[in-house]
């Protein structure tokens, strides 16, 4: 296996180039797209744009720090349902009773207590971040507190994805169970499900996509990424060495969960619906391989995986309904044996290779990637250059 | 009194099938330290297996009928351990000391799986079975004669795409000319029914509390297994063979133990165990080529509640799980409080399946924060290996 190592060190520092680079494709995004493209590709570029967001997150975790989430969905959904919450308090004023139009079926009479503050718009806002934030920081707390780590914390994420699906399920009264909260009339006033209203959340995710790239990248630069890829290569070295990784997992862990929300929040006003299919098994694995694919420890391959493997199954499932599923496990195969560093890794380092292997030409000798890493090699390789000349 | 009785049979009858799914997993992932997602799926094939046993019984007439489960049990965990040595050999291998790699892999593979029982027909058969034939045997031919360097690289590609052409179109012509009769799918999506034989339906009522015999006769499948297992591992040559792996992988390698067929041979049996469990929960409901989705992840919590590695641990933690699940569920706490009270406004709130998962969850949170390693640890120097 290929080591994953000489990819986790990004430069050191945020260039300007690579800002310009951004913005550029920000821009191409918001004003080139839409005009480009059918509405109907239009509106899954939307989506995957938003769910681009929360594979960086899955990413930060993953890729960085080696905490293999399975319950992602968890703060997907929550992200959604807070957004949701305050979308369906604005009851337009036609209607025959204040309440959200759902509690009505159930004969609730009165709001339950907290659903209040999600009158406010700024309440709901910093709800789609913080709460996640803060049950990703408690569950991860109380996980790592523990040293529980690897595949124990893989399936636990998983136990608790489901206890959540369990919950929102069973709560009709509060959240409309198995339906979901649906029906969406205004924010702020505008119609939620008009077209001019739905440019401005896109051109909202796509500035929210750029600001988490950034932070991402700022976050896995220098001494704090370091940090995260120690621990993800050996964590008991780290703990030796006298830091203390549960903080940093803890943290780490947050920012993903509020990432996570943030793509689900702008998920659901585009979809116009969030229930606990959310919160679905398979859907929180999913965000795995959307990474996998696009290059784990490599930001830009989280962005381009959500964004392939969801392009993907949207052609292939419009031809053949069946055959996604079949594809979808051989990606996982194919990426897990075959391909470890994902697209990104592999055009970085394997596809040189094989091109000259395809043609025959002879291929160049590979040494250790340390060897580039290490400031004692570089020294001696600059002092060797001098002498020569 | 009763209601004690009445808990603990439905408890132990909860725990029961817990612990028999549970069971192939205890021994994967403790004795190999695999997570094996697609351990649900293989419960389904063994489901399914038992669909097509008690379907082949039924034209044989109604006395056989009633015996149908004698040739599906074994039968069940033939075909779960066949897929599981294919598995192991085919994906598992290559990825030992990787785990999540292995936890991404058998997801994939549980989702081929679930579809291939959706869609599998006489025609994907043929499919199938072409291309195994074409590929497979295309390499070994290839293997035996010389090829030039240069060409080498170019073998498995051309191999991959030439013989899935020829077996997707292949097929296709096949189907268009045979008609439904190649294409219509053997289940389909929809869910399958196992009728139980006569003498499992009804019970037997003893002091009041009804006993199904459908959950007695899985009881005891459960303890069978259970007894099984430990003659297994702990009076065969193979089950030593296997606790030695376990204990020192490289050691027992030096001293001539052949390890790979030892893993082979564990997943076999974790594998086929699930094969077993399959076929016990065709007889609690219908099947669907999703059941297994159902089961795994309570599974493992069992197993992580119990320690990895000791099955005691499992057993405990089956049964314990099982109990709780149903004490909450079934809202019998509710019937000792006085009503109105918080504690009893608390487990009224939780009495529900659902609502109880949510209850079991949080305390096995709980209790992970004070015992981290389970109930019943591994102890030693290699645990953190």
């Amino acid at each position: 296996m290929p080591k994953l190592s000489q990819f986790s060190f990004p430069k050191d520092r945020l260039s300007g180039r690579e800002l310009i680079v951004v913005a550029a494709l920000a821009l191409i995004l918001i004003f080139l797209m839409p005009p480009l493209l059918p509405g109907f590709r239009l509106d899954l570029l939307h989506r995957y744009l938003a769910l681009a967001i929360v594979a960086l997150g899955i990413d930060l975790i993953w890729g960085f720090t080696g905490l293999l989430s399975l319950g992602h969905g968890i703060f997907f959904a929550l992200g959604g349902y807070a957004i949701a919450m305050h979308l369906k308090l604005q009851v337009p004023a036609t209607a025959s009773s204040p309440l959200p139009d759902f509690m009505a079926l159930y004969g609730v009479t009165e709001l339950p207590w907290f659903w209040y503050p999600f009158y406010s718009f700024a309440f709901a806002v910093a709800a789609v971040v913080v709460i996640p934030a803060l049950l990703g920081a408690l569950l991860g707390y109380l996980v790592f507190r523990n040293r529980i780590r690897g595949v124990y914390f893989s399936i636990l994420t998983q136990a608790a994805i489901i206890v959540f699906f369990n919950f929102f399920n069973g709560q009709q009264k509060l959240f409309n169970g198995t339906n979901g909260l649906t029906d969406f009339q205004t924010l702020l006033g505008f119609p939620v499900r008009d077209a001019q209203t739905q440019y401005w959340f896109y051109i909202l995710t796509v500035i929210f996509l750029a600001l988490a790239y950034l932070l991402c990248r700022w976050l896995t630069m220098g001494r704090f990424g370091r940090l995260l890829v120690a621990i993800r290569d050996d964590e008991a070295r780290v703990r030796f060495s006298g830091y203390n990784p549960t903080s940093y997992k803890v943290l780490v862990f947050a920012i993903s969960a509020a990432l996570a929300g943030i793509g689900g929040a702008f998920f659901t006003l585009r979809t116009g619906i969030i229930s606990p299919r959310a919160m679905d098994i398979a859907f929180s694995i999913e965000m795995v391989i959307w990474v996998a694919v696009g290059g784990r420890a490599s930001l830009i391959g989280a962005i381009l995986g959500a964004l392939l493997v969801n392009f993907a199954r949207s052609l292939l499932s419009e031809q053949f309904a069946d055959i996604w599923l079949f594809f979808q496990g051989a990606l996982f195969l194919i990426v897990v044996l075959a391909l470890p560093t994902g697209i990104v890794g592999w055009l970085r380092t394997e596809a040189p290779n094989l091109i000259a292997k395809l043609l025959g030409r002879p291929q160049p000798v590979a040494t250790y990637p340390e060897l580039e890493f290490n400031p004692e090699v570089q020294y001696e390789r600059e002092v060797l250059q001098r002498e020569d000349k | 009194m009763t209601f004690l009785l009445e808990s603990v049979f439905n408890g132990m009858s909860i725990g029961a099938v817990l612990l028999l799914t549970a069971l192939g997993l205890a021994i994967v992932f403790g004795i190999m330290g695999v997570i094996n997602l697609a351990h649900g799926e293989l419960m389904m094939l063994g489901a399914y297996t038992t669909f097509m046993v008690q379907n082949g019984f039924r034209q044989l007439g109604e006395g056989w009928f009633d015996a149908y489960l004698l040739i599906a049990v074994p039968l069940a965990f033939a075909v779960a351990a066949g897929v599981g040595v294919l598995l192991e050999r085919g994906v598992i291998r290559y990825l030992y000391g990787r785990p999540l790699e292995t936890l991404l892999a058998t997801w994939g593979v549980s989702l081929i799986l679930q579809q291939l029982v959706r869609s599998i027909s006489w025609q994907m058969t043929l499919q199938i079975a072409l291309f195994c034939l074409l590929f497979f045997g295309g390499r070994w031919f290839l293997s035996k004669r010389a090829i030039a360097p240069r060409w080498q690289a170019w073998v498995t590609p051309v191999l991959m795409v030439l013989s899935v052409g020829i077996g997707l179109t292949a097929g296709l012509v096949a189907g268009g000319a045979v008609g439904l009769a190649m294409t219509k799918p053997w289940f389909g999506a929809q869910g399958v029914d196992v009728t139980a034989p006569s003498w499992l339906r009804g019970g037997v009522n003893l002091w009041g509390v009804q006993f199904p015999f459908v959950r007695l006769l899985i009881i005891a499948l459960t303890a069978v297994c259970l007894v099984a297992i430990y003659l297994f591992l702990l009076r065969s040559q193979w089950g030593l063979r296997i606790r030695a792996v376990t204990q020192n992988r490289s050691m027992s390698a030096c001293l001539g133990i052949p390890t790979q067929t030892v893993d082979a041979l564990t997943f076999a049996l974790g594998s086929g165990l699930a094969g077993v469990a399959g076929c016990a929960i065709s007889l609690l409901g219908s099947v669907s080529p999703n059941t297994g989705q159902n089961y795994i992840v309570e599974a493992f919590m069992v197993v992580v509640v119990g320690g990895v590695g000791k099955i005691v641990g499992s057993i405990v933690a089956a049964l314990g799980i099982g109990l709780v699940n149903y004490v909450i569920g079934s809202g019998l706490m509710t019937r000792f409080l006085e009503p109105q009270t918080a504690l009893f406004d608390f487990f009224e709130f939780f009495a529900s399946t659902s609502m109880a998962r949510v209850m079991v969850f949080i305390l096995i949170i709980a209790f992970l924060q004070l015992r981290p390693a389970g109930l019943f640890p591994q102890k030693g120097r290699t645990v953190d290996a």
